[in-house]
């Protein structure tokens, strides 16, 4: 059996981030597990600009923003077993793994980090009517048949569902000469970045339809073409407005959806509404020493935020590992209403001495709704924003001096909405 | 070429007759219209081991089925195919319906059905938790269980195989000719000629007899539509539970598969005669589903759904909807294996030995080899092995420890087995069906391109020549600019 103090599952954007702050904050002995041939994720498909503003205050492609970790990577002591995949994690922390170098592997550890990431919502999940044709693809598989295999999945393009990867695609696949006739959007809204939604759609003059869905596909071997149609306010197709749309590949980008597999195999508690693990300001899940950052806890539209997070666990980590607490931590518990879907982290200690961020989603899209933290009676931050949308993740800062003093051991995000 | 016998059709009674067959000295050729075995009736269908009391007494359904369900352990054990027997409950929800399970006892009493049982309410409660507290008892049939159809498909193809049988895949037939006891068959792939015909063309075993001048069937598509569950829903069903039977057939199931996902389905919708390609499913078809399973498990959610399919039955137009199972009244050498709906894959271990028996009284000519194999050599399944047999499994052979599908955790030796072996995989499709790679629940969008990659690689082809299925399916046009 190996020995690790730490061992980082997943070596993308937040697993490179946790294990690089980890190290600077002292632990000797890492290892990296990543599944793929590279470290990176899925950063080594985006090989489009956009990003790195906030971290890095300038413009980089996925690539390259990668890269910056990398290279830290390979500079410092912490090793690296890539095309390796985690079967499971055992109690006492012990991480069984596989590759085609070392056969089975058995690590023990004595804080993990979750940093698996996310996965595309297929087909299958979608309940699409219609045939089994090839040409029906998730928007980020075609990503990396055109971008990592440099092989075109299709000529002649519809794309439901406006998430990022789809808006990215959809400019992508145009710029490779194939002709993107429409992006669908079952909502009112797109739940894509504004700045994609113009960049990609309004620069390609692609057509963006609201409101909008897929509701049969056709075609018995290749994929033919798909019938769309408009939906109602309870997203249900609306008699009359179905339209046929000949085209050769349907590419779906209707979300993402963290892969806690690991993490529910290890019988750590799962947050309902983001789909990742219930997590403190550490980002430390509900089995001691293991902690979870990045895509794997909840789904992030920018990178630089899984860097920041990715930060929070991998300092958790070493300080976990430096000390080794036990005993019952007491928690402020927090959560989202009246607009707020989720808040993460869900738990603050009361002995927090750093300030935390809430990371939240609004559900729909607010104009000039006021964002109210509150304690009982007790309001400890409020702001009016112009505007807010369910793609664009939003934060607010606590202070660790107020959470101290918190008489009820309950924090609540919430809108409050102007009347129209 | 020229062969004592060609079996049109590669599906599971295809197979299963020309492993059959390939017991005797004689050459045998198993045509496919398709790029892979298993692409009709049996890769979408309720992967059932019908216990054997719903068909009528005395009927060709009745005695094969019950024969089949006994034989079924024994050849999922000689061809490594999953099958697991977990019994059946038709479940009754009101005294209308326990009058019904009366019946249905009596009939699988007269054709033979072991250990039946009618249950009460409680004990059903005890077998099935989250059953619907509307369900009142339930007819028990331990011999009743669950087998994967397109893995026993392709065993048995295999073991034909390894028996000297050849498999001729995209060789749809077209026409046929019968001249000095001597059958031509034209071919996609050429002409091929043959002393003795079996026509297994499952839906299309109508077309194919008219060919010889038998028009004396039509089949009638079928179509049933079927969600599958994530394998986090395999705790909310034990068993293979059924309603009440209808005209219509045995109605919506829910049923653990050999795999451990849940299935659910299927509806059955009549086509038109020129329909037998329609594999779409329905927004009614799937409503009617969700809808019916609600009744019977009110706490399954179709929100855990990874997939939905439909599949087609082969009906033969008419009252009498037996197998027809017999050499043609047009030519003696021509046997008709024909509207095999369910419970055909049930019955395809039986129906292979009753071929074989039709097969020895046309042409006794023929005698047993000395040589054949009975099984098929175990495909690896690593995630199967302990971890010390694993251990040394990798130890020899690196393939075994590079994981390609995260879902199901299938290895790249396993997918390279899948298409080295006899009758191997040639599409995504084919290596999905053998390894289990892109049927989880994220199906196959991480593994979809290495299992594209991994097929060019093994099969000396380009990546844009992989297809998902054969024939115009292909994944990929050119290279990027």
């Amino acid at each position: 059996m190996l020995k690790y103090d730490l061992v980082v599952i997943g070596g993308g954007p937040a697993g490179m981030a946790a294990a690089l702050k980890a190290k600077e904050c002292g632990v000797k002995k890492i290892l990296i597990l990543e599944r793929a041939e590279t470290l990176g994720g899925i950063l080594e498909q985006c090989i489009h600009a956009g990003f790195g503003l906030h971290y890095f205050g300038e413009e980089l492609t996925g690539p390259e923003y990668a890269y910056r970790f990398i290279e830290q990577v390979e500079a410092s002591d912490i090793e690296v077993k890539v095309d390796t995949m985690v079967l499971e994690i055992r109690t006492g922390n012990v991480v069984i793994a596989t590759n085609n170098v070392d056969g089975m592997l058995e690590i023990s550890a004595t804080a993990i980090i979750l940093a698996m990431g996310c996965r595309e919502r297929p087909r299958g999940a979608l309940d699409i009517p219609g045939s089994r044709a090839s040409g029906i693809m998730t928007a980020g598989t075609a990503q990396k048949y055109v971008n990592i295999d440099g092989y075109m999945p299709g000529k002649k393009i519809v794309i439901l569902g406006s998430g990022d990867i789809g808006l990215i695609m959809a400019r992508r696949m145009t710029l490779e000469g194939a002709k993107v006739e429409m992006v669908c959007e079952l909502m009112p809204f797109s739940g894509g970045l504004q700045r994609n939604i113009v960049q990609c759609l309004e620069d390609m003059g692609i057509p963006l339809k609201l409101s909008c869905t897929v509701i049969q596909t056709h075609g018995i071997e290749r994929l033919e073409g798909v019938t769309i149609a408009n939906v109602d306010e309870n997203r249900r197709p609306i008699p009359g407005t179905e339209q046929y749309v000949e085209c050769d590949t349907l590419l779906l980008s209707v979300g993402l959806i963290p892969e806690n597999e690991l993490t529910r195999m290890a019988g750590i508690i799962i947050d309902p509404i983001t789909n990742g693990a219930i997590v403190d300001e550490n980002r430390q899940t509900s089995r001691p020493g293991i902690f979870a950052c990045g895509n794997v806890l909840q789904v992030h539209d920018l990178v630089d935020y899984v860097t920041e997070e990715s930060q929070i666990a991998g300092a958790g980590a070493a300080a976990y590992i430096a000390n080794r607490p036990r005993g019952r931590n007491r928690y402020v518990s927090v959560s989202g209403k009246d607009g707020v879907r989720y808040v993460v982290p869900q738990n603050i200690n009361v002995s927090t001495e750093q300030d935390v961020k809430l990371y939240f989603r609004v559900a729909d899209v607010y104009r000039n709704a006021r964002i109210i933290v509150e304690s009982g009676d007790k309001v400890l931050f409020s702001k009016k924003k112009p505007k807010l949308a369910p793609g664009e993740m939003e934060y607010v800062i606590i202070k660790a001096k107020d959470i101290g003093e918190l008489e009820k051991k309950q924090l609540v995000v919430r809108l409050e909405v102007p009347k129209q | 070429m020229q062969y004592d016998v060609a079996v049109i059709g590669a599906g599971v009674c295809g197979a299963m007759i020309t492993r059959e067959l390939s017991k005797l000295n004689l050459k045998i050729v198993l045509l496919e219209k398709c790029n892979d075995v298993a692409m009709g009736t049996s890769k979408a269908n309720s992967a059932i081991v019908h216990a054997g009391f719903d068909a009528e007494p005395g009927s060709l359904k009745a005695q094969l089925n019950v024969q089949g369900a006994s034989l079924m352990a024994y050849y999922c054990n000689k061809l490594s195919v999953p099958y697991k027997n977990i019994g059946s409950l038709v479940v009754a929800y009101s005294w209308d319906d326990m009058k019904t399970l009366d019946e249905l006892f009596e009939r699988g009493f007269a054709n033979g059905v072991p250990n039946m049982e009618i249950i009460s309410q409680e004990q059903l409660r005890t077998m099935e938790p989250y059953i619907s507290d509307e369900a009142i008892g339930a007819l028990w049939a331990p011999t009743a269980g669950i087998v994967s159809p397109y893995e026993l498909t392709v065993a048995a193809t295999e073991n034909a195989v390894l028996n000297g049988a050849r498999v001729k895949r995209n060789s749809g037939v077209f026409d046929i000719e019968f001249k000095n006891d001597m059958f031509s068959l034209s071919t996609a792939t050429g002409v091929i000629k043959a002393k003795y015909v079996i026509n297994c063309a499952g839906v299309f075993a109508d077309q194919i007899a008219k060919m010889i001048g038998d028009t004396s069937f039509k089949i009638i598509p079928r179509k049933g539509e079927y969600y599958l569950l994530d394998k986090n829903e395999k705790k909310m069903v034990n068993h293979v539970l059924f309603h009440c039977p209808s005209k219509m057939g045995k109605g919506i199931l829910i049923t653990p598969t050999a795999h451990g996902n849940v299935l659910m389905g299927p509806t059955a919708i009549d086509l038109d005669f020129d329909s037998k390609l329609d594999l779409d499913t329905t927004i009614e078809g799937l409503n009617i589903v969700k809808n019916d399973v609600r009744t019977v498990i009110p706490a399954l959610s179709t929100r855990n759904c990874i997939t939905s399919f439909a599949g087609l039955r082969a009906h033969i137009a008419g009252d009498n909807s037996d197998f027809l199972i017999a050499p043609s009244k047009a030519n003696g050498h021509f046997i008709n294996v024909a509207g095999i709906e369910s419970p055909g894959l049930t019955a395809a271990p039986a129906i292979a030995r009753y071929v074989g028996n039709i097969f020895h009284d046309i042409a006794p000519q023929y005698e047993r080899k000395e040589s054949f194999q009975t099984t098929r050599p175990a495909p690896i399944r690593v995630n199967e092995l302990s971890d010390d047999a694993r251990r040394a499994l990798v130890e020899k052979d690196k393939r075994y420890g590079r994981i390609i599908c995260r879902c199901e955790g299938i290895t790249e030796g396993e997918i390279i087995d899948a298409i080295k072996a006899p009758c191997g995989a040639r599409d995504v499709d084919g290596v999905k069906r053998r390894t289990r790679a892109g049927m989880g629940r994220c199906q196959g969008g991480f593994c979809g391109s290495k299992v594209v990659e991994i097929l060019a690689r093994e099969l000396g082809e380009d990546m844009n020549e992989i297809t998902k299925f054969g024939n115009n399916s292909n994944i990929l046009y050119e290279r990027t600019k």
